[in-house]
């Protein structure tokens, strides 16, 4: 029997203890004598959070087939163990093996947004890890980021030795390798991270530096070791059909927020929404091949005997073969009493029609993602979603029996004005009114229609990561011009609207664009007691304030002035296909108003068609 | 046509509560392709029920469910599939046919429940519950406050003890359980330990074993099933 890591006394005073002790169905355990690398996979998140996300799942199913290689799970203790660990020096282990994370020799941590960077040093320090790099011993694991915000890795520069910057499924094998020799040939810790320095995608920020201008811009970033490349190139997946997928993912015993099989049909998005990071990061769009799908659907389900399965990708209405594998996935699945959930579908008859299938309309809502009120702020963004189509959709969705909507709406886009904002009022009220026009005998009772913004927040790599942030009471002030909106329509008794934090999305903006520099505010604000900052009952907007002003890093600097032309970005080092040329081209057609083509009806030459791949080279061979 | 799972929940799962033993179960159930029947309606889900939740923390040789099959399928292929499937911690025992009545099936019939007490981490019992069980259980009535969610009220817990008794392997008891007179073994040691004014340690609790009541005294669950050939 397996012996966990925690005593019974700490396992049944904390809540869920079932978030540490591991031993779920399909987590794959190894003997110790026949493993040569030790892997720890974070997510620093709770379990449930943690446990949710796809990209772990696959690769440590991609890590447990290679020979010699074991990999297991780390999720950030709750703030109830974090206590006790600390008070009663407990390490931070691996769930599998429950070993102590210091033992390991990699501790790799996915960073999927920005409000997890403090459960980060949480999971270092729980661990004994340094939180500096430049403080690690021979004895320490390397500490390796990856996932989207690795893409702008500057503010976490100092606490990870490496960044892999691409898609996992690329390089590992060679990066595993190059430790093995460097082990074998008695090599350091630096000797491995110049080594990996060289491997293509693998970014070690020690070997780099960076020159600051008087106005705080940046004036240089460059290599400070021989062979080590300028430019860290994004990896990416082409062949989608040749890439491993989990056919065994794991089980958790308690619910986990996606307590579902996914099936990931795609990878990048056609629409080149200009606010959309992932729209730019996961070019060219590439589909897997449906039969494929259809067999890892039915693998997955009867290996993990989950009731539902989910659709994964990010606009799964531009999937080529959707209607043939949902209608695969209906004749599966409808027999068996398993659901089909299928997020990110344009509300059109075809999607309404399958979701009646396949979901209770009196109880489901619809969502549509307008992001913007007025038609002119949607071509500012290059959101082809028209005024008419949302209408129609909404229409027919009423029609078929359904009386919920849902609406997502950005706020503090590039070019707003009054009118832009108080739009997403009107539009909500027009959904509504489209509600009443259907006679009172054939509705359903009253409509319900929920708007929601978030505010803004330009990304790296996108076209919009030029423009300026506001500041809390300006985001303040937009939401209530928004409110008061509301409460003028016709239909405010069939209206919702609801706004996202403001004090989140000014920390948020400062993380997703900052520098080096701001690296220091994260270790303060940590050392101050800040973790579980995506959590708002744990959020400390004041101590983050103080953590700013006593590292000398300026809000303003950051969020609040729109970046030049000829700035060098803290991720400028990076490359990930989508030039920076075209980048600033959509920012300027954003300027203008100026919507572009998606990429099936024209290419605009981003620059990723170099790699020859996916929707590059759809009907073209 | 109905069936009765018998299983044991030992080792690391004694840390899954009682909601996520049932989330357990019914996917396990379409891993070993069980052919359970699902009610109706427009989100169906598995005929399933639990007999006696067991506490988180707690282990158990003698856990109980009720379901109902579509079809037939021979008791031994039914659990060497189910235990095909099963992590560490869980381990089917028995598939039985029961009675179709519906007054033999699910919680109601559950009257008794075998448990065996030990010293947490030790195997072994403490020493004052050789020397003082005896006397503790001569006591005509032991009163403790028993917290209700809405209240606290005294009740006599003593008729509720069936039988108690230190064994090689620990402490022995045998408690009413069930919709009617439940009592926890936890009530039963706290009573224990603050007549013989000792301080409570950690304790660890074991089910063995629950059962139904009939004419002629308790039956265990399982026996009230036969095996399908």
């Amino acid at each position: 029997m397996r012996k966990l890591a925690l005593d019974d006394e700490i396992l049944l005073k904390i809540e869920k203890p079932a978030r540490y002790i591991g031993g779920e169905v399909n987590s794959v355990m190894k003997d110790r004598d026949e493993i040569d690398i030790r892997f720890a996979m974070c997510f620093p998140d709770v379990y449930e959070i943690g446990m949710s996300h796809l990209g772990i799942q696959i690769l440590y199913d991609m890590f447990n087939r290679m020979e010699g290689v074991w990999c297991e799970r780390v999720y950030s203790p709750w703030t109830d163990l974090d206590a006790v660990m600390r008070e009663e020096h407990i390490p931070l282990f691996a769930l599998e093996s429950q070993d102590p994370i210091k033992d390991f020799d990699f501790l790799g941590v996915t960073i999927q947004y920005e409000m997890c960077y403090t459960n980060i040093l949480q999971v270092l320090d729980l661990s004994g890890i340094p939180l500096l790099s430049s403080e690690r011993g021979e004895d320490c694991p390397i500490v390796i980021g990856g996932g989207p915000c690795a893409y702008n890795p500057e503010p976490l520069a100092d606490f990870f030795d490496l960044f892999y910057i691409g898609e996992g499924e690329t390089v590992y094998r060679e990066l595993l390798d190059v430790y093995r020799r460097n082990r074998r040939e008695g090599g350091t810790r630096r000797d491995f991270l110049v080594r990996a320095a060289r491997i293509e995608g693998i970014y070690v920020p020690s070997l780099y530096s960076a020159t600051y201008k008087e106005d705080g811009t940046i004036a240089s970033f460059e290599p400070t070791e021989p062979g080590v490349p300028a430019v860290v190139r994004k990896q990416v997946v082409m062949d989608m059909s040749k890439t491993t997928y989990p056919e065994r993912p794991i089980v958790p015993f308690i619910k986990v927020t996606q307590d579902r099989v996914v099936l990931e049909i795609q990878r990048g998005c056609i629409r080149g929404c200009r606010f959309c990071q992932a729209g730019m990061l996961y070019r060219p769009t590439r589909e897997r091949d449906v039969e494929t799908l259809k067999e890892y659907a039915r693998l997955m389900l009867e290996n993990t005997g989950h009731e539902e399965i989910s659709l994964s990708s990010l606009s799964s209405s531009d999937y080529s073969q959707l209607e043939e594998l949902v209608n695969f996935l209906i004749d599966e699945c409808s027999a068996k009493g398993i659901n089909i959930s299928l997020p990110s579908l344009r509300i059109d008859a075809f999607s309404l029609d399958v979701m009646s299938k396949v979901q209770d309309v009196k109880k489901s809502s619809l969502t549509f993602a307008p992001e913007a009120g007025s038609q002119r702020m949607r071509d500012v963004i290059n959101k082809g979603l028209t005024e008419e189509d949302i209408l129609t959709g909404a229409g027919q969705a009423f029609e078929g029996g359904w009386n919920k909507v849902k609406l997502y709406f950005m706020l503090g886009l590039p070019t707003e004005e009054k009118e832009d904002m108080e739009a997403i009022a009107v539009l909500a009220d027009k959904v509504a009114r489209r509600y009443y026009e259907i006679p009172k005998d054939r509705r359903n009772g009253k409509c319900q229609i929920t708007a929601s913004s978030s505010f803004f927040i330009p990304k790296p790599f996108t076209p919009f990561q030029w423009a300026r942030m506001y500041s809390n009471e300006e985001y303040i002030a937009r939401a209530a011009i928004v409110k008061h909106a509301f409460q003028d329509q016709l239909n405010r008794k069939s209206l919702k609207y609801n706004w996202h934090d403001a004090e989140v999305t000014v920390l948020e903006g400062v993380l997703a664009r900052g520098d080096r520099r701001v690296g220091h505010a994260i270790l303060e604000a940590y050392r101050s007691g800040c973790i579980y900052d995506a959590w708002s009952e744990n959020f400390d907007y004041e101590k983050w304030l103080e953590a700013f002003e006593k590292t000398g890093v300026d809000i303003a600097f950051y969020n609040e002035r729109e970046r030049g032309a000829d700035e060098i970005f803290p991720w400028d080092f990076i490359d990930i296909g989508v030039t920076k040329q075209f980048l600033r081209r959509e920012w300027e057609r954003a300027m203008k108003g100026e919507v572009t083509p998606n990429c099936r009806q024209q290419c605009s030459g981003c620059g990723v068609a170099k790699w020859k791949g996916g929707v590059c080279i759809e009907g073209k061979n | 046509m109905k069936v009765r799972i018998k299983f044991r929940k030992y080792g690391i799962l004694r840390f899954i509560g009682h909601l996520d033993v049932m989330r357990y179960f019914q996917k396990a159930m379409r891993r070993a392709c069980i052919p359970i029947a699902f009610t109706g309606g427009y989100s169906p889900h598995m005929i399933m029920s639990f007999a006696q939740p067991l506490g988180i923390g707690l282990t158990s040789d003698g856990e109980y469910m009720d379901i109902e099959l579509t079809e037939s399928i021979p008791s031994d292929r039914a659990v060497e599939a189910l235990n095909a499937v099963m992590t560490e911690g869980m381990e089917v025992v028995s598939f039985r046919q029961i009675s179709d009545d519906k007054k033999s099936s699910g919680m109601t019939i559950v009257a008794a429940a075998d448990y065996l007490v030990t010293v947490r981490g030790t195997d072994t019992v403490a020493a004052f519950w050789r020397e003082k069980l005896e006397d503790f259980l001569a006591q005509p009535s032991v009163l403790v406050m028993k917290k209700t969610k809405r209240s606290e009220k005294e009740m006599d817990i003593r008729p509720l003890i069936y039988q108690a008794a230190v064994t090689e392997n620990g402490l022995f008891l045998k408690l009413a359980a069930g919709s009617a007179d439940n009592l926890k073994p936890d009530l039963v040691m706290d009573a224990f330990y603050d007549w013989a004014g000792m301080s409570r340690e950690p304790l660890h609790f074991h089910r063995l074993e629950l059962f139904a009541r009939t004419e002629d005294g308790f039956i265990t669950l399982e026996d009230a099933g036969h095996a399908i050939r």
